[in-house]
């Protein structure tokens, strides 16, 4: 087993950036999926009874559903009795700081840029950091607490909050609601919980790092956020991912809930591993994400760069209940070599003079397929509803492919939808252009990409937004030239 | 600085440049001036790398190097820099930011230290005199909906910003009104200073009223047919391309 980890790491170095094994000892369930999978889940948790009756009851549901076919990707049918459902990095005991982070685990977040202490003390970003898929370290915890801020793994919510986690989870995205938020309703292994309270104003940026990490792990994370009344937040989450040689399957739920006059941003800087250049390997990305702005002036707003995973299939929502209420959409993917994506939005219109506005940038380069989807809903109440759409594609060399499917459904006379799409392809002009000012063609390319992404990547905060633009740069080397 | 031995050029399976001959020593202006598709354009390209065209032939030597083994940004890094005939648009990246990176890379191949902020905002500020162009075009994305005034003041400025040992200015005169041509000219040339080179492309001589040239060449067929001082851009205006084909003996079309 080391032996092969050990081959895996050197391989994975040389190629996949972030593609390295921790070897932490994990302490997991055998591969297959069952009730009684479940029930070890739950007890490995030590969860109370009532989540293990909602896990049971998502997975029977579960089993009457069928894999969604409709999305424009193609890949081989997932074997669910073949994934591992749980794996927990062993810790001797319950952790009060940093300083008992094993420390190959926090060695694993340095090799990633992102170490904890580094975080705490320079950037003022409480993290929450995942790995395989139970929350290590808390940090700040106590600061928030002081606010009323509750920003703790999913796991510790269910034993020290029951109560919220009872009233919100399964609120936005009801355990029926589609096959992988029904699976991930049954195993979910950790994630995070952010509870903001009435009028307070969160001073930090919330953040959560995912990575999937023994072999054969699926991962399924499970985030709630909750913004009560004039509350507001913004939350972070990066996604990386060490390599693998068979594909692996990612299905979490995000479910955000902000009530009168909240607002909640969520940003993600995806890069979850796409496979080799041939297409072996990678992520399946599966993802389920929905806010609703329940309260009269809320906001919703989401930003996401995805630039990894073989496949996604993944539509942040809004469902705009309350009047006046605001839900956004700002999104930039990538796709080179054979990666797939199928991803968009959905703003459901439900209360008055409600706004949306989805701004999509596509990246394909190499053999790849980008397709925008997205789904402007106003209904018969929705008076003055207004949607702004502008999707634009991008594509580098002739073998790939962008593709756009906006549904539009108005069911009231008073809204006004617009929709703009463009698709252009980096020109040669352009870089020699570029080349004749003394910029290499990476460069150039790096540079035209990062313009055209530049309205979504104003979006993100400052820290991530330069992450983010080096990450563009990174996934398209050797993509045009 | 430059010198150019029987440059032969085809794009695609047509011959353009049938054998060029040209020396340019530091801080000559030469001026290139020919008919429509007499290869001005594709000489200009050529010397900055241009993948489309092919050289299938003679030697070009600049600054001690041969030209040809450098790729484009090694040639604009060595400083030879070309303002474009139709510069492209770059949506999204703003003009100084692109001039920022342009700047840096150079300074990076010259074994230099990037430019601090201030320090390029300085030059920035001092190079804007010089070419009259105002800081709210280079906050605006590159050359995107600049009018072609605009777009070829930039390349002056950009030119003033890279410092180039070489100048090649590609028709920049084209599209140009008259008050827009006399800026353009000021600022190229307020940056002759006896080093510098310049190989100024052009179909009419109303340019070189402003940018006085050392040395003239007439370009037709893809060959130097003709080469004098300043006084045979004025002799071309008056008489038309039409004495040259004359003076080669071929005969003239009504």
């Amino acid at each position: 087993m080391s032996e092969m980890l050990n081959t895996l790491e050197q391989t994975a170095l040389s190629e996949y950036k972030y593609g390295w094994v921790t070897n932490i000892e994990a302490d997991e369930a055998p591969p297959g999926l069952n009730e009684d999978i479940i029930r070890f889940i739950s007890a490995k948790k030590n969860e109370p009874e009532w989540m293990l009756e909602w896990r049971l009851k998502a997975y029977r549901h579960w089993l009457k559903m069928e894999v969604p076919r409709w999305p424009n990707v193609k890949y081989p049918d997932v074997d669910f009795q073949a994934i591992k459902y749980y794996s927990a990095p062993k810790q001797k005991k319950e952790i009060s700081s940093l300083d008992e982070v094993d420390p190959e685990l926090r060695a694993t977040f340095e090799k990633l840029g992102i170490s904890l202490d580094e975080q705490k003390r320079l950037s003022g970003v409480a993290v929450d950091a995942v790995i395989d898929s139970v929350s290590v370290a808390t940090t700040f915890k106590t600061q928030l607490a002081e606010m009323g801020i509750i920003f703790c793994s999913m796991s510790e919510a269910i034993k020290e909050h029951p109560e919220l986690v009872k009233k919100w989870l399964g609120s936005v995205v009801p355990v029926t609601d589609n096959f992988y938020s029904a699976l991930n309703s049954a195993v979910f292994s950790d994630g995070s919980f952010c509870y903001i309270p009435k009028g307070v104003r969160c001073p930090m940026e919330l953040s959560t790092y995912f990575r999937i990490n023994a072999a054969g792990t699926g991962q399924f994370e499970r985030t709630l956020i909750v913004a009560e009344e004039g509350a507001y937040v913004s939350y972070l989450e990066g996604c990386t991912a060490p390599q693998r040689d068979e594909n692996q399957l990612h299905a979490a739920v995000v479910e955000i809930v902000a009530l009168d006059n909240a607002e909640v941003k969520y940003s993600t800087v995806q890069n979850w591993y796409p496979g080799d250049k041939e297409g072996k390997g990678g992520i399946y990305n599966f993802v389920t994400k929905r806010g609703i702005c329940a309260g009269v002036n809320s906001k919703i707003s989401w930003t996401q760069v995805e630039t990894g995973s073989a496949v996604t299939w993944k539509y942040p929502s809004v469902i705009l209940k309350g009047d006046n209420s605001v839900g956004e959409f700002y999104s930039v993917a990538v796709t080179n070599n054979h990666q797939q994506a199928d991803t968009g939005t959905k703003m459901l219109h439900i209360g008055k003079n409600t706004r949306s506005r989805i701004v999509s940038k596509g990246i394909s380069a190499g053999f790849s397929q980008n397709s925008y989807r997205g789904l402007v809903n106003v209904g018969k109440n929705a008076t003055n509803a207004r949607n702004f759409s502008q999707c634009d594609s991008l594509l580098l060399g002739d073998k790939c492919g962008a593709h756009t499917f906006p549904y539009i459904e108005v069911k009231n006379s008073t809204a006004q939808v617009e929709h703009e799409a463009t698709t252009s392809k980096i020109g040669e002009d352009q870089i020699f252009y570029c080349n004749q000012r003394g910029l290499d063609t990476e460069t150039a390319v790096a540079l035209i990409i990062n313009g055209f992404a530049k309205e979504v990547m104003n979006q993100l905060p400052m820290e991530f937004a330069i992450e983010a633009q080096k990450l563009l740069a990174i996934s398209l080397e050797g993509s045009v030239g | 600085m430059l010198s150019i031995k029987n440059l032969q050029a085809r794009i695609e399976e047509k011959e353009i440049l049938k054998g060029i001959n040209l020396d340019i020593k530091p801080g000559e202006v030469h001026a290139i001036m020919g008919p429509n598709g007499s290869g001005k354009s594709t000489l200009a390209s050529v010397l900055a790398g241009r993948a489309d065209y092919e050289v299938t032939g003679g030697e070009v030597e600049f600054n001690g190097k041969n030209l040809f083994e450098l790729s484009p940004e090694d040639r604009s890094r060595e400083g030879l820099f070309l303002a474009f005939q139709y510069p492209v648009e770059i949506p999204g990246v703003s003009t100084t930011n692109f001039i920022k990176t342009a700047v840096n890379e150079i300074r990076k191949y010259r074994g230099e230290e990037p430019m601090d902020a201030v320090q390029f905002l300085k030059k920035m500020k001092e190079k804007m005199k010089l070419v009259e162009i105002d800081q709210s075009l280079l906050s605006r994305s590159l050359n995107e909906g600049f009018s072609g005034g605009e777009k070829k003041r930039n390349e002056i400025f950009q030119m003033a910003m890279l410092e180039p040992t070489l100048a090649i200015l590609d028709e920049t005169d084209s599209g140009l009104d008259i008050d827009a041509l006399r800026i353009v000219a000021e600022g190229v040339n307020k940056l002759r200073d006896g080093n510098r080179s310049f190989l100024v492309i052009t179909h009419y001589q109303r340019l070189l009223d402003y940018i006085v040239p050392d040395h003239v060449h007439v370009l037709y067929k893809g060959r130097i047919v003709k080469s004098g001082g300043k006084e045979l851009a004025l002799e071309l205006e008056e008489r038309g391309y039409d004495f040259i084909k004359e003076e080669l003996g071929e005969s003239v079309e009504a």
